[in-house]
């Protein structure tokens, strides 16, 4: 069973493909490479959602298909949910 | 990858349809009543009621005839009623579709009146459909058609499965010679640079810069927030995306990747040649699709992932979906599940080819789920206010 997938190398974010439990030793993969990875969720994050693969600082940018997607705005520590709380748009 | 056999009506321009509608068109808000009335007369026509056409000028007035005359040219469309309030914005409309060499004619009620310009009408309506009941579809092929596309209710799934599953679609037919467009210039927010380096040349760049920038000064003009209460939208955030960023580089996915665009088409603008092409729309999904049926698309791909219910009255939207809780929940909207990208269990070039199959069936006649839920969402986009 796959638990989140990523799209490029880049990412410092990755997406939930099933719900997951606060705690939970996840299977995931890199969409680019078609590796696998591993990764410890802090929190709990639903189908669809985010969380984050390193630790990050306000001021931080987070990485998605190998792109910018926004500003950290609040503390984020690994495995923890990245979503609207804690992520902002560079742009508008 | 080789073209594929459909069985599709062959207009009189050349152009293939997919659907044979009688449309009964008001030019304007005031003539919506008369052509409701008509569609209800005669069985098997369809009214398409809609707000403005009134005091429009400027470029909003020509995008108003373009979309107007754009829709009753589609190949969709057999014949067309047009009624209007006075005879000059009418015979306008007319004259433009006519062009294509299919049946239409046009009725005023200055000096008549509704129930007289009802009842003259009906009986063309009578005729018209009765006529487009005994046309034959032919054999024809899949890179005939003109796809538009375009994602609504999106979520992270629709960037990882439904969108590039659109995009695998797009290369394979730009690729046999079909036609394309893409859209929701607003959504290419982030993304944009993507954009720009599919454009097939330099002037082709320049000119989707310049389409951007535009709109994006218009956003910055007219915005009281960041946003964020409306791009991403309240449906995107549930679905887990959290910046315009996000939303845009998943939008990206159904451009594929290998097609370039050669070309930028203003709103219902029709393309000139096939291949792809991108038009300057705005991301709300019954105005944008409404845009692309005006410009002669015959079939919609809508990825969702959280389920957006659009349809159209004219041009067929088939929708998919990578989210399996969507799939799930709201199965009589999705033509086709793609959710098993997600597990692995299914390649993006399994999905497209599925997609294919959807295209080629709904071509041939399969309803898709909007239409057979009777999802009619037919709107014109508006510059501004009418004088």
């Amino acid at each position: 069973m796959i638990h989140f997938l990523i799209h490029d190398s880049a990412d410092t974010v990755a997406v939930a493909v099933t719900d997951l439990a606060a705690g939970a030793e996840c299977t995931g993969r890199d969409l680019s490479t078609n590796k696998t990875l591993t990764a410890k969720t802090a929190e709990a994050i639903p189908l669809g959602h985010k969380f984050a693969l390193r630790d990050f600082a306000v001021g931080d940018t987070a990485i998605k298909y190998g792109c910018e997607i926004g500003k950290v705005v609040q503390p984020i520590r690994a495995g923890q949910h990245v979503h609207v709380h804690n992520l902002k748009t560079k742009r508008w | 990858m080789t073209d594929r056999k459909i069985h599709a009506f062959r207009r009189e321009n050349g152009r293939v349809g997919v659907r044979n509608h009688v449309v009964i068109l008001p030019v304007d808000d005031i003539s919506n009543a008369a052509c409701e009335a008509v569609a209800n007369n005669i069985k098997g026509t369809l009214a398409l009621p809609h707000a403005y056409g009134r005091l429009q000028f400027g470029e909003d007035f020509e995008l108003f005839f373009r979309t107007m005359i754009g829709i009753g040219s589609n190949p969709n469309v057999a014949a067309v009623v047009v009624i209007g309030i006075e005879a000059g914005w009418t015979k306008r409309i007319v004259d433009g579709i006519a062009k294509t060499g299919k049946p239409v004619e046009g009725f005023s009620i200055e000096g008549h009146g509704d129930i007289r310009t009802i009842a003259d009408a009906s009986y063309k309506a009578k005729e018209f459909v009765q006529w487009a009941s005994e046309l034959q579809r032919t054999e024809c092929k899949l890179s005939e058609l003109y796809i538009s596309v375009k994602c609504g209710e999106s979520d992270t799934t629709t960037g990882l499965a439904s969108c590039p599953t659109v995009g695998n679609v797009l290369d394979k037919h730009c690729a046999l010679g079909g036609t394309a467009s893409f859209g929701e210039t607003t959504e290419l927010t982030g993304a944009e640079h993507i954009v720009a380096a599919k454009a097939a040349n330099e002037e082709v760049r320049k000119q989707f810069m310049a389409a951007f920038e535009d709109y994006t000064r218009l956003v910055f003009r007219e915005k009281t927030n960041d946003l964020s209460e409306s791009q991403p939208t309240k449906g995107n955030i549930a679905g887990g995306l959290s910046t315009i960023e996000e939303k845009a580089l998943g939008n990206v996915e159904k451009l594929g990747k290998k097609t370039k665009f050669i070309g930028c088409l203003k709103p219902a603008e029709a393309p000139t040649k096939s291949g792809m092409w991108f038009m300057d729309t705005s991301s709300a999904a019954a105005e944008a699709v409404t845009l692309w049926a005006a410009s002669g698309a015959v079939v919609h791909l809508f990825p969702t992932g959280q389920g957006n219910v659009i349809g159209n009255p004219i041009e067929p939207v088939i929708k998919l979906s990578g989210n399996p809780k969507t799939v799930a929940t709201m199965k009589e909207h999705i033509d086709l599940d793609v959710a098993p990208i997600l597990q692995g269990e299914m390649t993006l070039d399994q999905a497209g080819d599925a997609l294919i199959e959807m295209v080629v069936r709904t071509a041939n006649g399969r309803l898709t789920a909007a239409e057979a839920l009777g999802h009619r969402e037919f709107v014109m986009t508006k510059l501004y206010r009418s004088a």
